[in-house]
């Protein structure tokens, strides 16, 4: 990442989506930026933080990282935030009024919608953005259109004095192109000028204000009629004729290289006369655009004949394997066997187990999840973070998760709605360190304020782990791992009313005192919180200890060490036996990934007969074959 | 090769094995030879043990960044299920390498899905071609199991459309410039990778 930085004007260079932005934030002389981390959209910031002469932070939630570019863009600077496309939800409280008072400073604001559902709790599409908020939507197709489309975004930003929603997906974001890069141009803040009619946003201000929105949509639409960033493409073959945008567009090239296309890369307000008049060029239209029809309908609406979600799907992504048999089909064609004609039915997948993530090997959530899937009669609120896979396999422990924070709020209705034969379960929410400082802070003074029954485990890890580990301010480090003053997560709690009496603070490796704990505050009708305190193993805070191995004559088979959940255990045998009770249970005999495991001991814990060690380190290590 | 003039080659495995090291270097040495590539994942959470699949695609221009089933001129497998998961993104008849390393998931440790009991069968049975080797074993004879990923390239070296060398300067060049104490053991990574691939190549032959 860092050799990002140095590189020289016009080199070429093979970036991700989310590298070519940043280099575009610098050079476009971008002074403020500022993210929350969320997949896809994570490296924008990471990247844009090794650049110098930009001020770069990690915020604690969407919705304050476009405030800060907001504040910077009145005060004439040229300012960027990039979030993932829930984290616009956060944000779109100061959107909403944004955009009547509008920027003097270039601000662009990068989304990124994670079409396919990657690492996503859902799928939408943020093109929805642009025409709720009155905003233009730039959308890239590539690496280098996302390069040359963020520098344009914050010249025409300017020019209309409108903030810039850069429409990204997963397949633009982390897909790595060829871009060539340019020079700095360096961009003075203009200067904050006091004008309370346009920044302080009264009633009788914002109504006043409603009109210019309208008028900068008409100008907008008049710029979106004639920009170069709308492109048509001739073609001999008119039966079909296609208007797309985002990644969509590069896989109706690759699929349908003879046919005339139409390229929205500002593809809101949408340029109506512009594709009006292309559409009279061909036989047909058809809309190709991920996920929702937003421009389908508007065509539509201006009278406009076009096809579109009638014969292509409405959730996922639109490569060639999806366009060409949809394509085919409208047009009376036998069906294409796979890309090219292969001369036998598109290849079947192999039969072969799912491998869905899973937790980390020595990870501190492990004693979590293992000690809350032995307990009985609860319902456990989960949380968006790593932790989020303890709903998995062989844990099984989280009943609920939505959104960012949501764990508290649902953890007091669950109680507050509790039905009559629930009255003696116990409610636990399951939330960590980030997630808490992003939205959970205000879940927690709510059930507090409100009198709920709610264990609370705040996993405090030091880190966002499921985006890479990037720092909070739970880590006491910056985004440049700059010192900074660490939330201390056990007076915050108290400060919001929870009782001393009720928050401990726990080692998740010890799993006796977790036990213990957990179950003595469930059973406590009030407000607990527990946290956990040992670092994610993929931050440097983390220590390696000396690995474990398991003595094969000792193993007998219990299985109680593969309940922990840690992907160093692998079985290496199953047994049928037959109890004295009669009952037939399974035995399954382990064995430890010595070169994986970091000793974090959670395994020996419930091991009974004592058959995990201490590895021998003077032997070869040795990799565990099945 | 494929009639569009674009090369595809997918390279497979699980997330934490250097997988996408793999392909953005494979990348590198096209671009130094003057293609344009695009390269992307499907790596839901890859982080966390879960399937990975790179795809890289390099020629005189390329569009589309997605390799679709059925095209791939070479697939290369980390991991011998992953390997067998993706094989039928390869063109009818191409060619397989892989590790025949197996790196079980929770899930089949847990009893719910059982590994499948012979991958390289599997994917013959299905006409294509495969060299299969130890990487693992490889890099760990060699010191560090991280030397996996250089092994591996070094099986591809004598299958791209570029010459061997081209490869072997991407690799060092990354080594070179962050940890120049790992340049030559990488170099006899790639030399063990190239001589693997030789000797599968021929036991191919003896299969077949």
């Amino acid at each position: 990442m860092a050799a990002v930085m140095p590189a020289p004007s016009n080199a070429r260079l093979l970036l991700s989506g989310n590298e070519a932005v940043a280099r575009a934030v610098w050079e476009a002389g971008c002074r403020v930026a500022a993210a929350y981390p969320g997949t896809p959209s994570t490296e924008m910031l990471e990247v844009i933080s090794t650049y110098p002469d930009i001020y770069a932070e990690w915020s604690v939630n969407e919705k304050v990282s476009l405030e800060v570019a907001i504040g910077a863009a009145f005060a004439g600077s040229r300012s960027f935030c990039a979030m993932k496309h829930v984290g616009m939800n956060v944000a779109s409280d100061a959107l909403m009024t944004l955009t009547l008072t509008g920027v003097v400073g270039g601000l662009v604001i990068a989304i990124a919608d994670d079409v396919g559902l990657s690492s996503s709790q859902n799928e939408q599409d943020s093109r929805y953005w642009g025409r709720f908020a009155h905003l233009p939507v730039f959308e890239p197709a590539d690496s280098q259109e996302a390069y040359e489309m963020t520098k344009l975004a914050f010249d025409f930003s300017e020019k209309f004095q409108v903030p810039v929603i850069l429409r990204m997906t997963t397949r633009i974001n982390h897909v790595k192109g060829l871009v060539t890069v340019g020079e700095r141009v360096p961009h003075a803040a203009t200067g904050f000028k006091k004008e309370p009619a346009r920044w302080v946003m009264t009633p009788a201000g914002a109504g006043k204000r409603i009109p210019l929105m309208f008028e900068r949509d008409k100008a907008l639409r008049a710029d979106a009629e004639s920009s170069p960033l709308n492109l048509i493409e001739n073609g001999k073959d008119k039966r079909v004729g296609f208007v797309s945008s985002g990644p969509a567009w590069m896989h109706v090239r690759e699929s349908f290289p003879d046919a005339p296309a139409l390229k929205l890369g500002f593809s809101c307000p949408v340029p109506l006369e512009k594709i009006r008049a292309f559409a009279a060029t061909v036989d047909q239209l058809v809309v190709v655009e991920e996920v929702e029809p937003l421009i389908e309908t508007e065509l539509k609406a201006a009278g406009i004949e076009c096809r579109g979600k009638d014969i292509l799907p409405r959730q996922g992504e639109l490569a060639p394997n999806v366009l060409k048999p949809a394509i085919a089909k409208l047009l009376g064609e036998p069906e294409p066997q796979g890309l090219k004609p292969l001369g036998r039915a598109t290849p079947v997948p192999a039969s072969v187990f799912p491998r869905p993530p899973t937790m980390c090997v020595a990870c501190p959530h492990l004693g979590v999840y293992y000690t809350l899937s032995q307990l009985k009669n609860i319902t456990i609120s989960g949380d968006i973070g790593c932790y989020t896979l303890g709903a998995g396999h062989p844990w099984n422990a989280l009943d609920t998760t939505i959104s960012m924070g949501a764990s508290m709020g649902i953890a007091l209705g669950l109680d507050k709605g509790r039905a009559d034969a629930d009255k003696d379960k116990r409610i636990l929410a399951v939330i960590g360190d980030s997630t808490f400082l992003h939205m959970g802070m205000q879940g927690l003074l709510d059930i507090v304020y409100n009198g709920g029954n709610v264990t609370v485990l705040l996993l405090d890890n030091r880190a966002v782990g499921m985006t890479g580990g990037q720092a909070n301010p739970g880590s006491g480090k910056g985004i440049h791992g700059q010192e900074t003053p660490r939330v201390d997560f056990a007076k915050l709690v108290e400060s919001l009313g929870v009782k001393k009496e009720r928050i401990h603070v726990v080692d998740p490796y010890q799993l006796p005192v977790l036990f213990k704990t957990i179950r003595e505050e469930i059973k406590v009708p009030e407000v607990s919180v527990i946290i956990t305190d040992q670092p994610c193993v993929l931050i440097d805070d983390y220590k390696k200890q000396q690995p474990f191995e398991v003595i094969d004559d000792k193993c007998t088979g219990c299985g109680n060490c593969v309940d922990v959940g840690c992907p160093a255990i692998h079985v290496m045998r199953r047994e049928k036996v037959v109890k004295p009770s009669g009952k037939e249970v399974e035995l399954q005999f382990v064995n430890i990934e010595t070169t994986a495991c970091t000793g974090c001991g959670l395994c020996v814990q419930p091991c009974a007969p004592e058959a995990i060690v201490h590895a021998d380190l003077t032997r070869p290590m040795r990799l565990v074959r099945h | 090769m494929s009639d569009s003039n674009v090369t595809n080659i997918l390279v497979v495995g699980i997330g934490g094995q250097g997988v996408m090291t793999a392909t953005e270097i494979l990348a590198e040495a096209a671009i130094a030879l003057g293609h344009d590539a695009k390269k992307t994942e499907v790596a839901g959470m890859a982080q966390r043990g879960g399937v990975v699949s790179s795809h890289l695609r390099f020629g005189p221009k390329v569009l589309s960044p997605q390799i679709m089933a059925g095209t791939a001129d070479l697939l290369v497998g980390f991991e011998s299920a992953e390997t067998l998961r993706w094989c039928h993104y390869l063109k009818p008849g191409g060619l397989v390498l892989m590790n025949t390393a197996r790196l079980v998931p929770p899930v089949v440790d847990l009893g719910l899905y059982d590994y499948p009991d012979d991958p390289i069968a599997e994917i013959r049975a299905r006409g294509y071609r495969v060299h299969a080797f130890d990487a693992m074993a490889i890099a760990l004879d060699l010191g560090d199991i991280r030397l996996g990923n250089t092994v591996m390239l070094g099986a591809m070296a004598g299958h791209l459309p570029f010459p061997p060398e081209v490869l072997l300067d991407a690799i060092l060049k990354r080594f070179s410039a962050r940890k120049p104490h790992m340049v030559e053991v990488n170099r006899t990574a790639f030399e063990a990778g190239r001589a693997a691939d030789a000797a599968a190549t021929h036991s191919e032959e003896v299969v077949a």
